[in-house]
């Protein structure tokens, strides 16, 4: 997701004014008798939302902040769990402030609910890497506040002023040496009024930020005990049925009848109902729901369903990057073409990335229990706030009606951040027909074949270089889909026609090109298209990385003294370019057979770059080792921005290899882990992470920057061992080979 | 039918359709839940289960085939003298990022230790095959598997 898009998100349905900055703590009271429990929320600067009052949305039993008489420290996690390790960062975050023993901290995902908004975004969410940026403040707030409070009230025991006690790894110490636990003084801080104004910590002052600190959630995921949505069984919800759904074979398609004839008498299967998108078979299990699903005829209606055929796209794709778009912004009056015919050498590049699915190991599920005026949603979603509203109007409710209890989620990717809800709201349309609870699963088939996927883009660049090996201009073709054109978000994210997630990565690049165009065409093709771990920058870094590297080689120069001509303005940048290649040993003799290709993209408020090693054996790329370096601003937790890094660079990796959705007369080929492949252990590159000690005093994005410059930095690689650009993802093997 | 098996050392019979896999057998009929459902093909791995043993892709095993056979999954796995060493490795690592494909990890890393006490790599590239991970914790849990073997020598 793009932080710089989303800032302008608002919904109807928040009571959040995102205009106003004044910020009011509340106290909760409903759990007034065991502890301490500290919320907070983004006031809408009007008469409503004094401390003492909270709105209504607000008066929620789950605050962010509970602290028991056993000294337990309880932080409710307003982001999604899905692997990035918030369940942990945020905790980090309260605890710094609050002093505590950070043994006794356990973290808890919050359900919908306003108080839980992203604090730049006015909903809740999660995305844009943005979980531990925009909790920043917000969390340390509110650990400092409940410092406060709980050494006031040691300090009424002690009848001495608060200046002079302190708080300790969980004891509040008095100037005689008393001490107090905290959960002896929870009950006694919870009488107090919350202060208004805190101060929060000097930064050289941090005992746990910084320090490379385990997961909270470790242990139940290696026992098998973590709860995800899919684990959701009877023993939660009682009575709970299981529904798979039949959905047309191609995008757009729609039921024209349905036959349960050969469903009926299959042990197990309770219900058959028609949805928006389908027909579903509601079962006792899920092997009942799947046998019933394959015994059901469905007939359907495909004459406005979409007819999208790869090859067809590719070619018509093409033809239409060679005339000029839409202007972007970055426009250079023509100039760029004029410079270009000056230039002394050119280079004119196609690149070519296709429809890619988000794929998360756990795949989609949703259960709903919906009893006519209350409706209970148990998913793992990083967008509750758009979904509790989308499930609302299906089940014919008021928001606050629906209640969305966030489950950790086996990966998500950005799949889980859909702003039409369609998960969530067809489990809702089928808990209301079936009148059972019911969880709707989606199969790996379901999920491979069932759209809202990284869109295919094709970019057409010329760039050229002159006499003295400087580049003279650079005019740049985008052809594709937009991500948020169709959607709610579209009136306020779509600006002149140009959908700001198909060109980041490009019109923003740091590079100091001069006479730099860049125009967009957006297509329309009838296939759901959706955010995609680091978004616009997965096809924007591959083609302003790859022709870097083809206008070094023009100019007779090394990748990375190219790169740093073009970012003499960009010190932190040029530092993490500069580490990455130090670090691999750039310029240094590999094995015969080997070569490295080097990498660096800004996305997220963070710089990343990767130096891939590689050989190419029998056509088949190898990656052997991948050095990378970050700058996500200050580091929160080292252990999660070094698995951050991994995982996205890893990710990045499996695309560029293997990623590839096509489709043929409007159904997808694909379907499964056999011909939708991922990297499997015994192609994982070595990797060293270095991150940069740039002194900031806040973080910036890490989940997703690691993505972008993985597969430039290894076809940079490929280039300079045989001489080959491969400039269509996935890496062709036949290119290669020819190589 | 009845069907009768040693589920993690207790005899088990569950009244289900032949056919059904052991997966939706442990998941929607015992109430197990930590074997996972992730392809249905035996792709992935992240339903490994040991069956005498031996790591079996549970989402591929009709039940019936389990008739009088000792399950193990990952709950009863990680408490045996061998699984608490492989289970506090993991977390030494910091293997898990989301965690859902672990519990097939840690299944087909166990298998493997109860075998081979001092596995090369190239032993723990043919072992974990068939394990997907998209977090990108495969260093991780190489890392702990040779970790693992290490304290259990």
């Amino acid at each position: 997701m793009d932080i710089t898009l989303l800032k302008l998100l608002n919904t109807p349905n928040s009571s959040v004014n995102k205009g106003q900055n004044r910020r009011d703590f509340l106290k909760t009271s409903a759990l007034a008798s065991s502890g301490l429990v500290i919320g907070f929320y983004l006031s809408g600067g009007n008469k409503i939302a004094s401390a003492q009052q909270p709105p209504k949305a607000n008066a929620s039993p789950n605050a962010f902040l509970r602290i028991t008489k056993d000294g337990a420290v309880t932080v409710q996690v307003k982001h999604l769990e899905f692997g990035q390790g918030v369940m942990t960062s945020l905790p980090m975050m309260v605890a710094e402030e609050l002093d505590c023993d950070w043994t006794k901290v356990r973290a808890e995902l919050a359900p919908a609910n306003a108080v839980y908004a992203h604090t730049m975004f006015g909903m809740q969410m999660t995305g844009g890497s943005s979980s531990v940026i925009n909790s920043w403040t917000q969390m340390r707030t509110v650990g400092a506040t409940a410092r406060a409070m709980l050494v006031s009230a040691a300090a009424q025991k002690w009848k001495v002023k608060p200046e002079q006690c302190r708080a300790e790894n969980g004891v509040v110490i008095g100037p005689a040496g008393q001490r107090a636990p905290f959960g002896q003084l929870a009950d006694a801080a919870n009488k107090l009024d919350t202060p208004q104004k805190v101060t929060l910590k000097n930064t050289k002052d941090f005992k746990l930020i910084g320090k490379p600190t385990r997961r909270l959630d470790s242990a139940v995921k290696v026992n098998g005990s973590a709860m995800f949505g899919m684990d959701i069984t009877a023993k939660q919800v009682p009575n709970l049925h299981v529904a798979l759904v039949k959905r047309p074979p191609a995008f757009g398609g729609t039921v024209k009848s349905f036959n349960v004839d050969k469903v009926k008498g299959i042990p197990g299967v309770t219900h058959v109902v028609q949805t928006a998108n389908g027909v579903a078979v509601v079962a006792k299990s899920f092997w009942a729901a799947k046998t019933g699903r394959d015994a059901l005829v469905v007939e359907w209606d495909l004459e406005s369903a979409s007819k999208a055929t790869t090859a067809m796209m590719q070619a018509s794709y093409r033809e239409t990057a060679l005339k000029p778009g839409l202007p972007t912004g970055k426009v250079s009056d023509g100039a760029a073409l004029n410079n270009l015919k000056a230039a002394g050498k050119t280079v004119t590049a196609e690149f070519e990335m296709p429809y890619l699915a988000h794929a998360p190991m756990e795949p989609l599920n949703c259960t709903v229990k919906f009893d006519g005026d209350s409706c209970e949603i148990w998913v793992g979603t990083q967008f509750q706030t758009v979904d509790q509203g989308a499930a609302a109007k299906v089940a014919g409710l008021k928001p606050e009606q629906v209640k969305i209890n966030t489950m950790i989620a086996g990966g998500g990717f950005g799949r889980r951040a859909n702003p039409a809800s369609d998960y969530i709201i067809e489990a809702v349309e089928i808990a209301k027909q079936a009148k059972v609870p019911v969880k709707t699963v989606w199969t790996r088939e379901d999920d491979i074949k069932g759209g809202y996927y990284r869109p295919m883009f094709v970019h057409r660049v010329t760039a050229g270089v002159d006499a003295a090996g400087k580049i003279a201009g650079w005019d740049h073709t985008i052809v594709g889909q937009s991500i948020i054109g169709g959607t709610a978000f579209e009136p306020m994210m779509v600006k002149g026609g140009i959908d700001s997630t198909s060109v980041e990565g490009v019109t923003d690049t740091p590079y100091e090109i001069p006479n730099m165009n860049v125009t967009l065409h957006t297509t329309k093709t009838g296939v759901p298209v959706l955010w995609w771990r680091s978004v616009g920058h997965t096809h924007t870094a591959f083609a302003m990385e790859s022709m870097m590297d083809d206008l070094a080689k023009q100019a007779g120069k090394d990748p990375v003294e190219f790169r740093r001509e073009y970012l003499a303005k960009h010190p932190r940048i040029l530092k993490v370019l500069n580490t990455a290649a130090e670090k691999s040993g750039w310029g240094s003799a590999l094995p015969t057979g080997r070569a490295r290709g080097i990498a660096v993209h800004e996305s997220f408020g963070s710089v990343c770059a990767h130096v891939a090693e590689v050989s190419v054996e029998k056509g088949q790329i190898k990656v052997h080792r991948v050095t990378s370096a970050i700058d996500c601003g200050l580091a929160v937790n080292p252990l999660s921005i070094v698995a951050q890094v991994e995982g996205a660079m890893v990710f990045g990796l499996s695309a560029a290899l293997y990623g590839k959705v096509t489709l043929k007369d409007g159904v997808v080929d694909q379907s499964n882990f056999h011909d939708y492949p991922m990297l499997r252990l015994a192609e994982m590159p070595k990797i060293d992470v270095h991150i940069i000690d740039s002194g900031a005093s806040s973080p910036t994005g890490v989940g997703e920057p690691g993505t972008p410059p993985i597969a430039p930095a290894v076809a940079n690689a490929v280039f300079a061992l045989t001489g080959k650009r491969l400039r269509t993802l996935p890496f062709n093997l036949d290119e290669v080979s020819k190589a | 039918m009845a069907i009768t098996f040693q589920l993690n050392g207790k005899k088990q019979t569950l009244e289900v359709e032949a056919e059904m896999p052991l997966l939706w057998a442990l998941r929607d009929v015992v109430g197990l839940t930590g074997t996972k459902y992730g392809c249905g093909m035996a792709l992935c791995g992240a339903c490994t289960v040991h069956v005498n043993g031996e790591p079996v892709r549970a989402c591929v095993t009709p039940v019936a085939t389990v008739a009088g056979k000792n399950i193990t999954t990952i709950e009863a796995a990680v408490e045996t003298k061998l699984g608490k060493v492989v289970r506090e490795a993991w977390i030494e690592a910091q293997v898990p990022q989301c965690g859902y494909c672990q519990s097939g990890q840690i299944m087909s890393a166990t298998a493997l230790l109860s075998k081979n006490k001092k596995p090369t790599d190239a032993d723990i590239d043919t072992a974990m095959a068939g394990n997907i991970c998209r977090c990108g914790t495969y260093n991780a849990i190489r890392a702990a598997i040779k970790d693992a073997a290490q304290k259990l020598a």
